[in-house]
């Protein structure tokens, strides 16, 4: 996932807690300590940094928890609780017709911001227009028609026109038909009084219905300033974080946000137009402490196009001990797409899985593409051999290898595996209570803790 | 540039008004903040107050706050003036002098190029340059008006075509006509996206250069030292430009590069104007930060 540092930083300290076999002030002050540098290093505020800590500390001290609650529990809790503060209210991006006015610094990735929320809203049925109005740097025009042609939205800009509320005018006129429309105005490198009295004026003309402040991942304490000022200037209604696929940790773009108190819409996590999330405070904390997060999971499922029937039939016949090649086909061959693995990853509770902090982002990947040359060394057997695999002899298993070019020792390692996977399940049927346990597992990670938040709040 | 910086020090140390008593780890708390409000990284705030400590320790007579600036500006000093670069970047000794650029999403890659064009141009120098970025929608276009503007030619090829030959293309151009400089935009990429480091990689093969350049935005934070280590680990710089210093960033990256990564930094973007960038002077800097 994103921000791989700070969670393995994060997930560390909440483990130190769940392993201690008491929390005293000691305790609590290392924890503190812990959480500064993790938080520091993500850039995020110092002075809001110290103040968490403190408050920590201080609600750690004066707060009891709940009977049958656990101290250890309780400072997690009160841990996720702070740094929910941080990461603001939730968004609530109304998927309806509507104008939207980007607005940022330069290099922050408005335009690709632009062209991101245009086909976000092409999907879920409203077609969306671009309005060029950053009439400042060069070949923000073309950038921006390039941007529009490839997620397939409309376009509207005038080359060489300097006056960025004429466009914008005009742009909204053209594009009546439009359902979002989307403009896309001038940065700059800081907030001069000449940008702030431009997008002023720009918004005046647009009367838009969200003011949107792009910002970067990388920004550091600057953040929260320029945050301000622009508030001030045209009062922001949400946020979007962009680059969030770097090694920049965010930090910086959430205290700005939790400076002038608008939420986070959205963020972005990649090159491509596809690369966009939308953010939701409490998934994103779960994710980021490793506690787990159920429901993205299921999402993730639900995007391999694996039907529940579908889901329930692959897991009794993994169950039952009875399956063949060609199940473990299936099967892989949903789970074999890039990254899904990963995803899948991230979204379980790992931290508070024994042993779940040894796995190594590599290893998934490795897997990954393991899963894929499994599939094509698959590919070039018999359906007889996939069916019966006790078939496959050691000639057969040269014709494979010859066929699907891979070497003989993948061949085997393949029959290994499947033997191997075939053993373990036969064990777990003989275990009634595994299907029960997986189940409670996967429960204690996230709901655990939100049953216990519902039930102090 | 840096006022707010330059306020904050003066803010947590007036001089004229000393307390009686300086507690040690309050004045050390005290720079590690300022340094960290700066975005120097979490590491070398660290060890900047630790060569700070070793300082004051030193000192025999009674420690007051115009001390403790002095002390700090000196420590500061000697981590940068550690990476003073001897780059005489107007007479290379080579011709064509290669120079690639590379860096993150948004950094100013694309306006740096033409501002350095801008330099060397006003110098006397004849330059290409070589529009590299293929990627990003509008980077051919960007490059192209900017070259325009500025009176230099500017090599591309169509979007999505290989950045690689662009380079290579641009550096025969200058070959054939005794260009003294070719100057290689390059997309933007994420350090953590596999496939365009391995373009990056490409290019940076295919066109040999002399020098390889990271941008690196002012307003970073902690990141820099990722960004900088990542990049270092697949194509490696020899130094820096920071870019859009205007912004009133603090610039904490500049500290951060010469203690982690010790490089040099070149030059510093200091506005919008095609003229606006400088050679790095430690000097310049110092007076800039510190009262």
């Amino acid at each position: 996932m994103v921000l791989d540092n700070l969670a393995n930083s994060l997930r560390d300290t909440l483990r130190r807690i769940s392993s201690s076999s008491y929390i005293n002030a000691e305790t609590v002050k290392e924890v503190a300590k812990e959480l500064q540098r993790a938080l520091l290093k993500a850039d995020v505020n110092v002075k809001l940094t110290l103040e968490l800590t403190r408050k920590l500390e201080q609600r750690a001290a004066d707060e009891k928890p709940p009977s049958g609650m656990a101290d250890q529990d309780y400072l997690v809790k009160i841990i996720y609780e702070e740094l929910l503060k941080i990461l603001g209210v939730e968004s609530s991006i109304k998927v309806t017709p509507q104008k939207i006015m980007l607005v940022g610094l330069y290099g922050q990735g408005k335009t690709t911001s632009a062209g991101k929320l245009a086909k976000f809203f092409n999907r879920k049925g409203l077609n969306a227009g671009l309005i060029a109005a950053d009439v400042h740097r060069v070949a923000a025009y073309e950038q921006l028609e390039q941007v529009a042609k490839s997620v397939n939205a409309q376009f509207y800009g005038e080359k060489g026109e300097k006056n960025p509320v004429k466009i914008s005018k005009n742009g909204l006129k053209s594009l009546e038909e439009t359902k979002v429309k989307i403009v896309d105005t001038s940065g700059r490198d800081s907030l001069e009084l000449e940008l702030i009295e431009e997008i002023k004026k720009v918004k005046a003309a647009v009367e838009p219905d969200e003011v949107l402040l792009v910002m970067d991942a990388t920004i550091g304490q600057q953040a929260g300033p320029q945050a301000k000022a622009v508030d001030d200037a045209v009062g922001i209604t949400g946020v979007i974080i962009t680059k969030m696929d770097g090694t920049g940790k965010g930090g910086g773009a959430l205290s700005a946000v939790s400076e002038i108190k608008a939420p986070v819409y959205f963020i972005g996590t990649g090159e491509h137009m596809d690369d966009f999330e939308i953010f939701n405070p409490k998934k994103f904390l779960s994710r980021l402490l490793g506690l787990g997060d159920l429901e993205t999971l299921l999402e993730t499922v639900k995007e391999v196009d694996i039907t529940e029937e579908e889901a329930e039939e692959s897991m009794s016949k993994l169950m039952s001990g009875k399956f063949n090649l060609k199940d473990m086909y299936d099967v892989w061959e949903k789970f074999s797409q890039p990254s899904l693995l990963k995803k899948i990853f991230d979204s379980l509770p790992l931290a508070k899985m024994p042993g779940g902090n040894k796995i190594n982002p590599d290893d998934i990947e490795n897997a990954g593409s393991k899963l894929q040359r499994y599939r094509v060394i698959m590919d070039s057997m018999t359906f007889e051999e996939l069916e019966k695999p006790e078939l496959i002899n050691s000639k057969r298993i040269a014709r494979v290898a010859k066929g699907s070019g891979k070497p003989e020792t993948e061949v085997r390692g393949l029959l290994k595996e499947f033997k191997m996977m075939k053993n373990n399940l036969k064990m777990m049927k003989g275990n009634r209570g595994f299907k029960k346990m997986m189940k409670q597992q996967l429960r204690a990670g996230n709901f655990g803790l939100d049953e216990a938040l519902e039930g102090v709040e | 540039m840096f006022d707010r910086f330059k306020k904050r020090v003066k803010e947590s140390f007036p001089e004229d008004e000393t307390p009686s008593v300086i507690r040690k780890d309050e004045l050390e708390d005290k720079v590690r903040n300022i340094l960290l409000e700066a975005d120097v990284s979490y590491d070398s705030a660290g060890k900047i107050v630790e060569m700070f400590r070793d300082r004051l320790g030193k000192v025999k007579k009674k420690i007051d706050y115009q001390l403790v600036l002095e002390e700090l500006k000196e420590t500061i000093r000697e981590v940068l003036s550690a990476q003073d670069s001897d780059l005489d970047f107007l007479s290379p000794g080579k011709s064509p002098y290669v120079v690639l650029f590379l860096g993150i999403n948004g950094t100013g890659k694309t306006t740096t190029v033409a501002k350095l064009a801008t330099y060397v141009k006003k110098n006397g120098k004849r330059v290409v340059l070589a529009a590299s970025d293929t990627f990003r929608a509008g980077a051919i276009e960007q490059l192209t008006q900017l070259g325009e503007n500025i009176g230099v030619n500017v090599i591309k090829h169509v979007a999505k075509s290989d950045p690689s030959s662009v380079a290579y293309d641009a550096i025969e151009h200058a070959r054939a006509r005794n260009l003294d400089y070719v100057l290689i935009d390059s997309a933007g990429r994420m350090q953590t996206n596999r496939n365009l480091i391995d373009e990056m990689k490409k290019i940076k093969r295919v066109s040999k250069p002399d020098l390889t350049v990271l941008v690196l935005d002012s307003m970073i934070g902690q990141d820099a030292v990722h960004q900088a280590e990542t990049f270092m680990k697949e194509t490696p710089f020899d130094g820096i430009i920071l870019t859009k210093l205007d912004t009133d960033a603090r610039g904490g990256a500049i500290i951060t590069i010469a203690l982690e990564l010790e490089k040099p930094i070149y030059f510093v973007g200091i506005g919008q104007k095609m003229d606006d960038i400088i050679p790095f002077d430690v000097e310049w800097y110092l007076d800039k930060i510190i009262p």
